[in-house]
């Protein structure tokens, strides 16, 4: 019955897979199917996962009816005097990427993990390591349209990059996961191309190198990333600038004046922009990412609780924002071994955000799971204005 | 008067009875906000000192059943912070202390009522300030630019309110407290931060506000360009931004706009017979760059024709390229007794059709509208001078201002950028946003406050709200 209905509304080439038990994954063209289907999941009580391209959200949590978005693709505008790109989710980055530079523009987003969808980078709120200089994904998106669990198409925010009217819904959406509804198209806001590009690398031991990243953000600097990370043993400090030729040789000569004592290597635009992608693409051998909120002067007590809990996985990558003090882990973890990470966390302020992991781990830890007292019923409630039945399969919290 | 003697009662047991006013003269001083063409008296006004006194409060206003109304310094340009006479009208300017600065992790922790330039003033001991820099910033509260979502001339570089709050702590109308957020920016789940910043005071009060702190820049060049008309002045700001270099500000005031200031004490040294000038503001922390970013842009702006650019480097000299501009607003209220401050937004390349635009809608309806604002994020802010007294004059007043803000959305834009909804705005949002999305946004409200007693009839019409036909 599911089937011939889903059919009746996506076509027989929207239908993607039809498992045994008669589930079915389907792929929309269009945000009036995606509304036509999410209202007839509504009335006959399906319970919906919400995918991208089906490399971020666990693609073996349970569910009557999986709406993908991969068929949502395209930019819609761009315009590249106002330095806005309004494109549907289901586009990847890369291709937003290409699509920008052919008018000198960039989007200043790097998330972790290769083959991402725009739609996958707003539902997961994955920023990388440009947060430090250009903020998180909220900063980078003006407006969008989205379509709720019932099948209302909701449009707010706008393609201006200041704008109060009406309540930021655009930033309640983004990083909550797909738990208020399927995001059909963004307002990406877009920067012009910088004219140079470096990245200074320097290897050394974890409590250096953060010295070393201490003694830059004391010159006032505010570069475009500064990443500590550990691949396997080694921790590396790479320090992103990006700007005019003269801005970024001035912040190297700064950089190197307050670093006298610590040997960093220069890349320049090429080879610095391959860095910063292959430090992201790490993510994908593994299974779970984590991402840990502290400060920047807490960092070597969070770093030493996460190796403490976590570190049975010796090939687990580690990624420290160093500004921001937000640490991302990727490797295998167990969920009781995660769960105790975000209770002691949580005790020092310090939220656990499980931006991915098989469905085995992530029904028992929940993507949050901390919540604050009071804000767990905030979030119940805001749910079930978007969710009025609760069919959205998005584990905020552990399923109990 | 119509808020119950006991609940006055319990409120001057709360916070003591020299901070509960309700005689007739108190309420008169505040029955206004920045929008001088609104009055309303509020039932009773309280001012809590301290955030024990503010979380009571406001469960004694729980308890009777009475709206709520938080209120700042009182400088919001859409009747925010109005309250009627059923309304319990919350001052929280006592609440004016900075708890934390931490200049290591660039953070502050504020209470509601601190002035905005207040804590610059003290970030700027470690090399640090606050960004956000609203045109009021010398009175307005950090509480205020919460609700608001405050932006101001630098946000261009830096980013308005929301980008700037990582943390806050809110007293939800009915009196419970709930923590949002953290000090790393990290929330503990979707991002209430984000959807509360700029809720108008509908979700609730801020007692207590983490921002971020931003290194203040050692170097700062101002450049003044003149222009023959507002399309050349509005192509340049295109350019500028075109170009990769990203202004601190980037500023425009048209021909009525430099004639009131330069009629007055506030005069800059404007050329009278300009159509428009632009200010330019480039900073960093190092002096090439800077200087290099400067001579690029002033080479755009005369290739994009301006007649004359001149730079400033020294603070005297910039200042003084600046004080039209920061002046502007007391410059056209010398003018008539009241102005009419709107505020809207269009995407920046529709910026020199809309200003002609403008224009237009001025002639047709005989007023007089000087244009100051921030252009390089197409933030309009046309200022339209009025009696409101004359009451043919008022009506026409709001139909060229539904007509402006016809104009914005469809070049495109939206009703506000900066200010707000408030009272003003409301018979707008129908234009902006269709009937689903407002019942989304009430919805949203009702999780926060089901009783809808903060803020009543402010940000999001009801159901039955007509909308104001611009025709």
């Amino acid at each position: 019955m599911i089937e011939r209905r889903v059919r009746s509304i996506v076509g027989a080439d929207g239908v993607l897979d039809v498992d045994s038990a008669g589930r079915l994954e389907v792929a929309p063209r269009s945000e009036a199917e995606c509304a036509l289907l999410l209202s007839a999941a509504h009335s006959e009580r399906w319970s919906v996962r919400l995918a991208g391209r089906g490399r971020w959200t666990p693609s073996d949590a349970p569910a009557d009816l999986v709406v993908s978005s991969r068929r949502l693709a395209g930019v819609i505008d761009l315009n590249p005097a106002d330095l806005v790109m309004t494109a549907h989710v289901g586009t990847l980055l890369a291709d937003l990427q290409a699509n920008a530079a052919q008018e000198g523009t960039w989007i200043a987003l790097d998330p972790p993990g290769t083959s991402r969808s725009l739609g996958s980078v707003l539902a997961t709120g994955t920023a990388g390591p440009l947060r430090s200089g250009f903020g998180a994904v909220r900063n980078r998106i003006m407006g969008l349209t989205f379509v709720t669990a019932d099948g209302r198409i909701v449009r707010v925010g706008g393609r201006v990059v200041k704008n109060v009217a009406g309540f930021n819904i655009t930033s309640l959406l983004i990083g909550s996961f797909g738990a208020f509804g399927l995001i059909t198209s963004a307002h990406v806001r877009l920067n012009a191309m910088p004219a140079a590009e470096n990245t200074l690398v320097g290897q050394g031991p974890r409590h250096n190198l953060l010295g070393s990243a201490r003694a830059i953000l004391a010159t006032g600097t505010t570069p475009a990333a500064m990443e500590l990370t550990r691949d396997r043993s080694a921790w590396s400090l790479s320090v992103r600038l990006i700007g005019s030729e003269t801005a970024v040789a001035a912040d190297r000569r700064n950089i190197t004046a307050a670093t006298s004592n610590f040997d960093f290597n220069v890349l320049d635009g090429e080879s610095s922009a391959d860095l910063w992608a292959s430090t992201g693409a790490t993510t994908d051998a593994t299974s779970v990412t984590i991402r840990m909120g502290s400060l920047q002067s807490e960092l070597e007590t969070a770093l030493d609780l996460l190796r403490a809990e976590l570190d049975g996985d010796a090939n687990a990558n580690v990624s420290v924002s160093v500004l921001s003090g937000v640490i991302r882990w990727s490797g295998e973890a167990r969920a009781s071994k995660i769960q105790n990470l975000r209770n002691l966390a949580a005790e020092r302020g310090w939220p656990v955000t499980v931006e991915r992991a098989p469905w085995e781990v992530l029904s028992r830890v929940g993507h949050y799971g901390a919540f604050r007292s009071g804000v767990g019923r905030l979030v119940t409630s805001l749910r079930s204005v978007f969710d009025t039945r609760g069919l959205l399969v998005t584990p905020l919290d552990k399923i109990a | 008067m119509t808020i119950p003697t006991a609940a006055l009662e319990a409120l001057q047991d709360t916070v003591g009875e020299k901070w509960v006013l309700s005689g007739r003269v108190d309420l008169e001083t505040y029955a206004s906000d920045g929008l001088s063409t609104h009055h309303s008296n509020p039932g009773a006004v309280v001012l809590p000192g301290t955030r024990d006194e503010l979380v009571q409060v406001v469960r004694v206003l729980a308890r009777f059943g009475i709206p709520v109304v938080a209120r700042g310094a009182g400088t919001g340009l859409s009747g925010g912070a109005l309250a009627g006479d059923h309304s319990v009208l919350l001052v929280l300017t006592r609440l004016n202390r900075v708890l934390e600065i931490d200049p290591v992790n660039r953070i502050a922790v504020v209470e509601p009522g601190v002035v905005n330039v207040q804590l610059s003033d003290e970030a700027e001991k470690h090399g640090l300030h606050y960004a956000p820099d609203p045109a009021s910033q010398a009175v307005c509260t950090i509480g205020g630019n919460v609700a608001e979502n405050a932006g101001g001339p630098h946000c261009l570089k830096y980013g308005v309110t929301v980008d700037h709050v990582l943390a806050l702590e809110v007293v939800l109308p009915s009196g419970e407290v709930v923590t949002l957020g953290t000090k790393s920016g990290e929330p503990w789940g979707p991002d209430l931060v984000g959807l509360f910043v700029g809720s108008e005071g509908a979700f609730g009060i801020a007692s207590r506000i983490t921002v971020r702190l931003t290194p203040s820049s050692s170097f700062v060049r101002t450049i003044l360009a003149v222009f023959p008309s507002m399309r050349v002045a509005g192509q340049a700001v295109t350019d500028v931004i075109a170009s990769g270099v990203v202004p601190s500000a980037l500023e425009m005031m048209d021909k009525n706009c430099i004639a009131a200031v330069e009629a007055s004490s506030y005069g800059a040294g404007y050329p009278k017979e300009a159509a428009a000038v632009l200010i330019v503001e480039i900073d960093g922390h190092n002096e090439d760059p800077v200087d290099d970013d400067c001579r690029r842009v002033e080479q755009i702006l005369r290739d994009s024709g301006a007649t004359d650019v001149q730079s400033g480097t020294d603070p005297a000299h910039r200042a003084r390229l600046w004080q039209g501009r920061k002046k502007a607003f007391g410059a056209m209220g010398r003018i008539s007794p009241d102005l009419m401050v709107q505020d809207a937004v269009v995407p920046r390349s529709a910026l020199p059709d809309i200003l002609e635009h403008v224009d237009r809608i001025a002639d047709k309806y005989s007023l007089s509208i000087c244009n100051v604002f921030h252009a390089g994020d197409g933030n309009l802010h046309p200022n339209i001078n009025l009696d409101s007294r004359d009451e043919g004059e008022a009506e026409r007043v709001r139909r060229a201002s539904a007509e402006i803000m016809q104009a914005c959305i469809e070049a495109g834009g939206t009703i506000s950028g900066e200010h707000g909804v408030g009272t003003e705005k409301l018979h707008f949002m129908p234009m902006v946003f269709d009937s689903v999305a407002l019942a989304v946004l009430r919805d949203v409200r009702r999780v926060f406050d089901p009783e809808e007693r903060a803020n009543p009839g402010k940000a999001v019409p009801a159901d039955s709200f007509e909308m104001v036909n611009s025709d």
